[in-house]
């Protein structure tokens, strides 16, 4: 019962425990509570795992961004009967059953997987790699200082940069702002 | 961590994974099914850092891959709330099972 | 932190003792200038305002903070009868939370920080930015239209101005060359011209435009429309009475702190006093070393949570669609042009010339603070002779003199 493993078994409960309130509740005001409280503890996962960069992206992009996008639409669009709209029970029965095999199906796969030797050190690679990675840059073992990982660690990694899919990301957020941000203009409401 | 080994890790994002799939098939407000699909994104990142930690060749890749899902996954939710929006603006509700215009 | 303890103390629960001190402390801190700064902007906006503010309770009304808080937690737990009740408790916790948690890697001497992070600045930005949920939860759970309006007009604005803010803050990182916060603040060892907001010039406006942005999305004046008094009564938190409403306010005042820790670790040297040419922790020992750049430390964050109080009692409130615009037409160019400033100026300028710049600016600051400062003790304050009233209103005829006579 070393540290890592009591602090996993914490989060785990969090995260599932919160996933669990995001589908069993009705209000869609608290599924967005729920939800919160679920990427929170996905970001704290990423922590835990030594991906330091990745969970302060996830609070930053999806807590700080996403989710609050979500919220408004909620905001905007939960007045009244809309607020909680129940699902007919037969829908819920499938929905459930469909849930319980899926999952059973990847927890059977997961404990068949093989895996190589895992280093035994907890940090990943830092922004520095990432960084450098995104830029393209592939032959390059970069500095202790910049890493973040200890002196003489060699960072085993296939040659492959990641430029292009970072150009084509940025692209693709210009072309989705300018798209959402024509979709949802004002327009006349239609009288109900 | 290494005692703590892949599999919990796998167990834990395959339960998020179901989660966002009966939020997205039982949900009848169109911003839940759109939660459900959250829950499926970050479920997918939990399996692409934990096989980032736990496989050596992965290290840098599981990170990048995540990165990159977390930022398509933002632009998604922002055209599928405009989407939604416009929906809203158009029936004045966010049921999904009034939108059936199409319906043959 | 935890190597101190584990002589003590075995494998975990190093850590766990380490953690523990630390957030005690944190939360110390933020309690303690909360309270003092509560009584500091009553008595700022007092004499501001040609008043005298508290003066009854202690010395200098400095206990009354302290009244305060006695009345608030022996008040009624009110909430409105259509509120959700789960959601109208948790929202001071979760704007409470965020702003604790931003000052976990926000180091106040070298080493002395909670914890150690390697993307500590990243960190820092990205906790604070979950506090807009407890504003928005806090204005939907409160069953009233006006706390709602509150709580979504200030979720945009907060979350819109985030994006300067965060360039901002990658200007002195790509000075830096880290987004750790101990070493950026250990480049800033030794005179005040080492200090990033001499750098370049690029910087050094980047140094009021991140202060501004910060303002901004700590919902102060002049963008306080989430709290405008004489609109929305209180904005979001309306119907928040007793404790819930004091969290709010810890929150507001840990999130000012926590801006103005960062800026001032930033850009005004964090830690070092600017005159020392060593770093104190080292030639001193690490706990008198560093009680001196504690010390340090906590003086910057006050001044500039002192500046924030004086633009608030000085400055018109502006409308939203104002602090949108001020945000999107004009930050958010502005950053992004001093951005790539900074990167030409650190690609294209030779040493030398950079050298020069940095000493001028340094020493063109500190000269003009120097003669505003003598400045303003230099004329005797303002008096007239019986019967005539002083300064501009010299020689006028005004009912008032027309009397005495």
């Amino acid at each position: 019962m070393s540290l890592p493993v009591v602090l996993f078994a914490l989060l785990a409960t969090v995260t599932a425990v919160s996933a669990l309130g995001v589908v069993l509740s009705r209000n869609v005001v608290r599924m967005a509570v729920w939800l919160l409280f679920t990427l929170i503890g996905v970001s704290l996962l990423y922590l835990l795992l030594g991906a330091e960069f990745v969970g302060a992206a996830q609070l930053i992009v999806y807590v700080g961004g996403t989710l609050v996008l979500l919220v408004f639409g909620v905001m905007l669009t939960a007045q009244g009967p809309l607020r909680e709209l129940r699902t007919p029970a037969a829908q819920l029965v499938v929905g459930g059953i469909l849930g319980a095999i899926l999952v059973s199906l990847l927890i059977v796969v997961s404990y068949h997987i093989v895996l190589p030797n895992p280093p035994e050190q907890d940090k990943l690679p830092g922004v520095a790699s990432l960084g450098l990675a995104f830029l393209g840059v592939t032959e390059t073992n970069p500095p202790a200082a910049l890493t973040g990982l200890p002196e003489g660690t060699r960072v085993a990694r296939t040659p492959v940069a990641y430029l292009l899919p970072f150009e084509i990301v940025s692209v693709h957020l210009l072309v989705v702002l300018i798209g959402a941000a024509y979709l949802a203009r004002a327009k006349r409401r239609v009288q109900s | 961590m290494t005692e703590l080994g892949l599999q919990p890790f796998l167990a834990l994002s395959a339960f998020l994974f179901a989660c966002g799939v009966v939020c997205i098939a039982s949900k009848r407000n169109a911003i839940g099914v759109l939660m459900g699909v959250e829950l499926v994104l970050n479920a997918a990142n939990v399996n692409l850092v934990a096989f980032a930690r736990y496989n050596p060749a992965f290290q840098l890749e599981g990170q990048v891959f995540t990165l990159l899902v977390i930022v398509l996954a933002a632009a998604e939710a922002a055209v599928a709330l405009a989407i939604i929006l416009n929906f809203y603006n158009n029936h004045a509700t966010v049921d999904v099972d009034q939108a059936d215009e199409l319906k043959g | 932190m935890p190597e101190f303890w584990s002589v003590y103390l075995p494998e975990p629960w190093n850590l766990v003792a380490a953690g523990v001190v630390a957030a005690a402390a944190l939360f110390g801190y933020i309690g303690i200038s909360t309270f003092f700064a509560i009584w500091a902007e009553r008595k700022v906006s007092a004499r501001i305002q040609d008043r005298l503010g508290p003066t009854r309770v202690g010395p200098f009304g400095l206990l009354q903070s302290l009244a305060d808080g006695i009345k608030l937690i022996s008040k009624e737990d009110v909430a409105p009868a259509g509120a959700d009740r789960f959601l109208f408790k948790l929202a001071p916790y979760l704007a409470f939370c965020a702003a604790f948690c931003g000052f976990l890697a926000l180091p106040f001497g070298k080493g002395l920080v909670a914890l150690e992070l390697n993307i500590a600045a990243f960190f820092m930005l990205a906790v604070l930015s979950s506090e807009v949920f407890g504003v928005v939860l806090a204005g939907y759970a409160s069953a009233n239209k006006w706390s709602l309006f509150g709580g979504v007009r200030e979720a945009a604005q907060v979350v819109s101005y985030e994006v300067p803010r965060a360039m901002c803050v990658v200007i002195p990182v790509c000075v830096a060359g880290t987004l750790n916060l101990n070493l950026i603040g250990q480049q800033q060892t030794g005179w005040f011209w080492n200090w990033n907001l001499f750098h370049d010039p690029f910087t050094f406006v980047a140094f009021f435009i991140f202060f501004i942005c910060a303002t901004a999305s700590c919902k102060r004046a002049p963008f306080d429309l989430a709290e405008a008094e004489s609109e929305l009564v209180a904005g979001f938190h309306t119907e928040y009475s007793g404790i819930r409403w004091s969290y709010f306010f810890l929150a507001e005042y840990g999130s000012m702190f926590a801006v103005s820790g960062l800026a001032s670790l930033l850009f005004l040297g964090g830690w070092h006093t600017g005159l020392l040419p060593f770093e104190p922790s080292e030639v001193w020992g690490f706990w008198w070393g560093n009680l001196l750049n504690a010390a340090v430390f906590i003086g910057k964050c006050w001044l500039l949570v002192g500046v924030m109080m004086w633009m608030r009692w000085s400055l018109p409130r502006l409308r939203i669609d104002q602090v949108m615009m001020t945000c999107l037409q004009y930050f958010l160019p502005i950053s992004c042009g001093l951005l790539v400033g900074v990167c030409l100026w650190l690609l294209l300028v030779p040493a030398g010339a950079a050298e020069v710049v940095r000493y001028a600016l340094a020493l063109g600051t500190a000269g003009f603070l120097l003669t505003l400062i003598v400045s303003l003790f230099r004329y005797p304050p303002m008096s007239a002779p019986r019967g005539q009233l002083p300064g501009a209103w010299d020689g006028v005829r005004t009912p008032l003199t027309i009397q005495i006579k």
